[in-house]
């Protein structure tokens, strides 16, 4: 086994100390070392989109870093997104419109659009599609997440 | 103001959209992981093992004492086949577990399982259902005579003298190909081994907590009250997790064994080649039309591959006995004689799937309705009409009763929703510019709520069905309703509230739902066949009334007043016709804290259970769907798709449509996406995301959604079940929408999905015929 | 699904990256990891090491130079979703892109991961056979310069050599007479293509004088269609012409079969996508 590497993450503007072997993904790392267990993983070759967070503001698979590679990067995690209680508009707006079942890939889908968000503040229609594209949910049927980010965009542009 | 029919927030959402929420992966924290060694190929005798020194591996032969998974159903024609935890000496499809491997952390039991060597010596595997009813194939089991594990016949007797007399008879030859429910969410299972209580418990991924246990405390040789089996949040499951896994049992076995905390976190890999699969059916079907288009009698032949072994506790029976039983879907007509036939074969277990057999028998009857008005001269919707139920309740050729539905009445308005006659202008101006759009209906029935009546007749060895709740209001003046139901993104928590709070006049926030621990909720079935809010629900509204009614006798004894004169509204139970009150909190004090002030043949405290067990209820529904296919790619574009769904009465309208919506596009996947493929030797081809193919947002229309509201007394609450409905009539729909759309060039489509290639290859063989 | 171990190096320059490559055994180059990491997670390679090029400068640069754009290697997919070569050849580039994955995929993933893992069905593997784009390898003690039609040996295996790096590609800019189309057909947006066609051409006065017309998807490596080309050379560029180029493709492939396409069906698609990216090509 090849030795362990001590790694400072930061995730959510906090650092997390972790000593991992290099071997470790991102995804293993924020869940099992920084605790943070709001990551998921649900395929683990970067298909279903289940553990996207952001880096530096735009979305990536955390099952396809290694933590190794993390240091100096700025993460955010679904756990980073509320603020005070507060919901983000994102969570508070697919709650809103039952954008969500069992829930399991939602956190991915919040940290895809935030990040797509953060580019395009406007992104709606096929557009929109096509960037929830990215993730799958086997839940919903699609419509009310396509929704829920049309109107977490609204409230976030006015 | 009423609760029930408002469309809530859920309560379960703040929780999960912010990842507090823990499912199973996330309650592995401290324990040691699990990995299997699994079978590579189909079929094997298992000659011998190497295993790397000092390593943690458990086969067979460890696990001392254990029993088999042994599903039985009471048939003469059932095979009941003995799956072992691990495989013995034999190994009977690819991913089969073989050996449990123990390590500090997955990477590192991967490492050991990799290390692990089996020597196999290869047989010749069944794979495909076709090849297993040949002479010359080989038998799956010893001691099977044949492949043929379970079938069944059910023949009126008169088909032969009422065909003779139809002007026209369909034939047709269908095939669904085998699908994954994949959940997004793995199975997994985490057991924490308490060393002071010598008990395990068990996380599980499951939607079956309390029917879990018993399987595993019989194949452990266990009292129940050594296991708690806790359901976490669950990622999905649609089936997949309803049937016992082999696994869960092994992860019992060695915390138990070793007393340690164990992980197994099934890996997307794992999922597809060890995880039930579904569907797999080929059909034949004929059906007898007279003069007047009348679907007079109905002949079929059902075949489905199930794979190596039993499900416990539905049993390998359960899809095609299913649809030998509900094969005539809405349609009336009295003479059928159909055979369906459960074929065993060296692929992954089976499992059902959202709608079980239904999706294929909705695809065989609606594909089936089409040719037939096509030979008559008649649209789509006349000859429905013309066939549909209208009578109820109605007794079907198979002996099952439906309750009221509004079978026409949904065709109708479906028709009206997508303008049937202006799709027809617009699809001939398309096709004069070279394109291709269709249309195709898809009406069906979707039996819900099946209590024990409803599984009685299958002689399971374990009949399910009727759900109890336990209700209890404490002295703070909170409710608490456990439930042996096991919702996993269903809503049940936001809607039994919803019921129990109309009930007992308090706000939902007074209200708990405990649901997913064996220790903590009442033995119940859990959450599948689109039952929960019928079953769990009906109960759920039973106790509460009791519960309503010994609040109401408590505040009888205190405001002085007789209990039926009282009535609770907004936290408060009040003397009906006067300004006199009291809060329920307050009466909580009193059952338990001033019990001298009450009657004195009054029990103390406030609680109330009930049981239901209904015969079922039919939901029903027409699906329409729009399409344009592209007949140089053979590519499908969905351009609408449009649901009338009769569900009786809607407690929570947007969680309904959620559950419509979804599964419609699981029903779409069915038809055009997903697929598991084995090639001939066995080896499964599609283990990957890359190759299963579940639609995104790009391939999904928004889906359109219109309700009838039909009351059934076959309900207490007045909702009929859902689930699984979106998912049954979404296929039939989409085919025959795309073989709508080739009509021009004389294509019908008779297989599912029809792919890209499968579509040109249709369009190809059309085109060489008229050359 | 966890890979096997390995060790790591993250080299903060090329010299030191190279060295790495020369001197550690198994070693392989992580760059955006999209496709390798998924491989490893279901230890389909498992490499003993891998080198880190993502901290090492100077790979991520576009230039224009003359008549070529120098892309280098580490210029993440997402990059080209904005016009940033000049011409026909920025605008191809921004179709094609939107069609390389996902947008997180394309956050990570690189122009030289793809090359150098050498997908038959990469966008931009096609673009480079296209256009006879010139890779540049640099080894620790030597650099070679890699014609596309020598660079691609068959189903992700390339010319490099294990301690070689792909540090930067030389793509011919299109003349701006020149028309550009892309189509590609996939069972589910941002799948791998079944089949896609890159066409190039020059058109004067209504007569095509140059063609060039690369195919992913068919074969274990992007190919010319010389055939569909021959029928576009000299041709009047009408939909006829266009049919005549198709059919010509069709007629030339042999494409492999796997469970998403058959021979047949894919040399279906060969056909009607030439006249797809013709008709596109026209805009």
């Amino acid at each position: 086994m090849s030795s362990l590497r001590a790694v400072t993450l930061s995730v959510n503007g906090v650092e997390c100390k972790v000593e991992v072997e290099p071997r470790k993904t991102l995804a293993d790392t924020l869940r099992e070392d920084c605790g943070l267990t709001g990551t998921h993983l649900g395929c683990e070759h970067g298909v279903c989109g289940a553990c996207t967070i952001l880096i530096d503001g735009s979305p990536v698979r955390s099952c396809l870093l290694f933590a190794v590679q993390c240091e100096g990067v700025a993460i955010e995690t679904v756990e980073g997104l509320a603020s005070d209680g507060q919901l983000h508009p994102l969570q508070q707006a697919f709650w809103d419109h039952h954008g969500l079942q069992c829930g399991f890939c939602t956190p991915g889908f919040l940290m895809l659009a935030k990040g797509a968000l953060a580019e395009n503040p406007d992104l709606t229609g096929d557009a929109l599609r096509e960037v929830l594209s990215s993730n799958l949910c086997r839940c919903t049927g699609y419509q009310n997440i396509v929704t829920a980010v049309e109107d977490a965009a609204a409230r976030m542009r006015s | 103001m009423s609760l029930v029919g408002a469309s809530i927030r859920r309560l379960e959402d703040p929780d999960l959209l912010t990842g507090r929420k823990r499912f199973i992966a996330d309650l592995a924290a401290g324990c040691d992981a699990v990995a299997f060694v699994r079978s590579p190929v189909a079929a094997a005798r298992i000659v011998g093992m190497e295993r790397p020194n000092g390593a943690s591996v458990f086969t067979a032969n460890d696990l001392s004492g254990v029993g088999s998974i042994e599903p039985i159903l009471y048939r003469p024609d059932y095979f009941r086949a003995r799956q072992p935890l691990l495989a013995l000496d034999r190994v009977n499809y690819l991913g089969e577990p073989i050996a449990a491997v123990i390590a500090p952390t997955r990477r590192e039991a991967e490492d050991v399982a990799d290390a692990v060597f089996v020597d196999l010596e290869l047989v010749e595997p069944v794979v495909h259902s076709s090849g297993a009813l040949t002479d010359h194939s080989p038998i799956v089991h010893q001691g099977a005579e044949s492949n043929v594990v379970v079938s069944g016949v059910i023949d009126t007797g008169n088909v032969d003298v009422v065909s003779v007399s139809a002007v026209e008879q369909v034939e047709l030859d269908l095939t669904c190909h085998r699908q994954s429910a994949s959940p997004i969410e793995t199975r997994g299972a985490v057991a924490r081994y308490d060393m002071e209580a010598a008990k395990v418990t068990l996380y599980a991924s499951t939607q079956m907590p309390h029917v879990l246990r018993t399987a595993i405390c019989d194949l452990l040789n266990m009292q129940e009250a050594d296991l708690r089996v806790v359901a976490p949040a669950v990622g999905g499951a649609f089936g997949q997790k309803m049937c016992l896994p082999a696994e869960y049992a092994v992860i019992v076995w060695l915390s138990r064994h070793l007393r340690r905390s164990l992980a197994w976190i099934e890996d997307r890999r794992e999922n597809f080649t060890s995880s039930f699969h579904s569907r797999d059916h080929r059909y034949w079907i004929r059906g007898s039309f007279d003069g007047d288009a009348r679907l007079v009698a109905l002949e079929g032949d059902l075949v489905a591959n199930v794979g190596a072994y039993s499900c416990y506790p539905v049993t390998w029976g359960v899809e095609p006995l299913m649809a030998m039983a509900e094969l005539p879907g809405p349609y009336d007509f009295q003479s059928y004689r159909v055979r369906a036939r459960g074929v065993s074969t060296n692929t992954c277990p089976m499992s059902p799937y959202r709608g079980v057999s239904r999706p294929v028998l909705t695809l065989a009857m609606e594909r089936m309705m089409d040719i037939a008005a096509e030979r008559f001269g008649l649209d789509p919707v006349e000859i429905r009409r013309r066939n549909l139920i209208t009578q109820f309740p109605y007794r079907s050729t198979t002996g099952i009763v439906y309750d009221e539905g509004s079978y026409v009445a949904s065709l109708e308005k479906a028709a009206e929703v997508v303008d049937f006659d202006s799709f027809r202008r617009r699809q001939a101006e398309a096709r004069d510019d070279g394109r291709f759009l269709g249309i195709g209906f898809s009406v069906f029935s979707e039996r819900t709520g099946y209590g024990t009546p409803a599984f009685a007749p299958r002689n399971m060895a374990v009949t399910p069905g009727y759900e109890t709740v336990e209700m209890a209001m404490d002295p703070s003046g909170g409710v608490e309703v456990r439930i042996g139901a096991s919702p996993h993104g269903q809503g049940l928590v936001t809607t039994l509230s919803q019921v129990v709070a109309d009930e007992l006049g308090l706000p939902l926030k007074s209200i708990r739902i405990v649901h997913g621990d064996t220790d903590r909720s009442p033995y119940g079935w859990g959450t599948f066949a689109s039952r929960s809010m019928v079953i769990s629900g009906g109960a759920t509204k039973l106790a509460a009334g009791r519960l309503r009614d010994a609040i109401a006798a408590v505040a009888g004894d205190i405001l002085e007043a007789a209990p039926e004169d009282i009535r609770l509204a907004e936290g408060r139970a009040v003397v009906r016709g006067t300004d006199r009150g009291v809060e329920i909190s307050e009466l909580a004090r009193h059952a338990y804290h001033h019990t001298p002030k009450l009657a004195s043949d009054r029990e103390p405290g406030l609680r109330a259970n009930a049981s239901y067990d209904p015969a079922g209820t039919f939901s029903n529904a027409c699906h329409v769907a729009i399409v344009e296919v592209d007949i140089e790619t053979g590519g499908v574009r969905l351009d609408r798709f449009v649901v009338v769904e009769d569900a009786g009465l809607l407690i929570n309208p947007v969680i309904v449509d959620g559950q419509i919506a979804g599964g419609v596009v699981q029903g779409i996947a069915n038809a055009l996406y997903e697929e598991v493929v084995y090639d001939e030797a066995g080896n499964i081809l599609t283990t990957t995301l890359f190759d299963y193919l579940p639609p995104t947002a790009s391939e999904i229309p928004p889906i359109e959604i219109h309700h009838l509201e039909t009351i059934t007394d076959a309900s207490v609450t007045g909702a009929k079940g859902l689930g699984e409905g979106g998912t049954i009539g979404a296929p039939a729909a989409v085919i025959n929408a795309v073989s709508d759309a080739l009509r021009p060039l004389g294509v019908q489509v008779m297989e599912m999905p029809a792919t890209p290639d499968r579509i040109r290859r249709l369009i190809r063989e059309a085109i060489k015929e008229t050359a | 699904m966890k890979p096997a171990a390995f060790d790591y190096f993250a080299p903060e320059s090329l010299t030191e990256a190279l060295t790495l490559l020369r001197d550690v055994e198994g070693a392989k180059v992580l760059a955006g990891g999209q496709s390798l990491v998924p491989a490893m997670n279901f230890r389909l390679t498992r490499p003993g090491a891998l080198v880190d090029i993502n901290r090492v400068p100077g790979l991520d640069s576009i230039t224009i130079d003359g008549d070529e754009a120098q892309i280098g290697a580490l210029t993440r997919h997402r990059a080209f979703e904005q016009p940033v070569v000049p011409g026909p050849l920025g605008r191809l580039m921004v179709d094609m892109a939107h069609h390389v994955g996902h947008l997180p995929i394309r956050v990570r993933g690189t122009f030289g991961g793809s090359l150098a893992h050498a997908d038959p069905a990469a966008e931009w593997c096609l673009l480079a056979r296209t256009l006879d784009a010139t890779m540049i390898v640099r080894g620790a003690d030597q650099e070679r310069r890699i014609p596309a039609s020598e660079f691609f040996s068959t189903m992700f295996t390339t010319a490099l050599e294990d301690d070689e790096l792909l540090t930067e590609v030389r793509l011919p800019l299109v003349g701006d007479g020149h028309l550009v189309g892309f189509s590609e057909f996939s069972r589910r947006v941002g799948d791998f293509a079944l089949v896609m066609i890159a066409v190039v051409v020059e058109v004067r006065d209504g007569t095509v004088t140059e063609a060039r017309i690369g195919a992913g998807g068919v074969s274990d490596i992007p190919l010319r269609l010389s055939s569909a080309e021959a029928a576009l050379q000299g041709g009047t560029w009408d939909s006829a012409l266009w049919a005549g180029a198709g059919e010509a493709g069709r007629a030339e492939v042999e494409p492999f079969e796997d469970i998403h396409g058959s021979t047949e069906y894919r040399r279906d698609l060969v056909g009607a996508l030439i006249q797809r990216a013709c008709r596109q090509a026209t805009g």
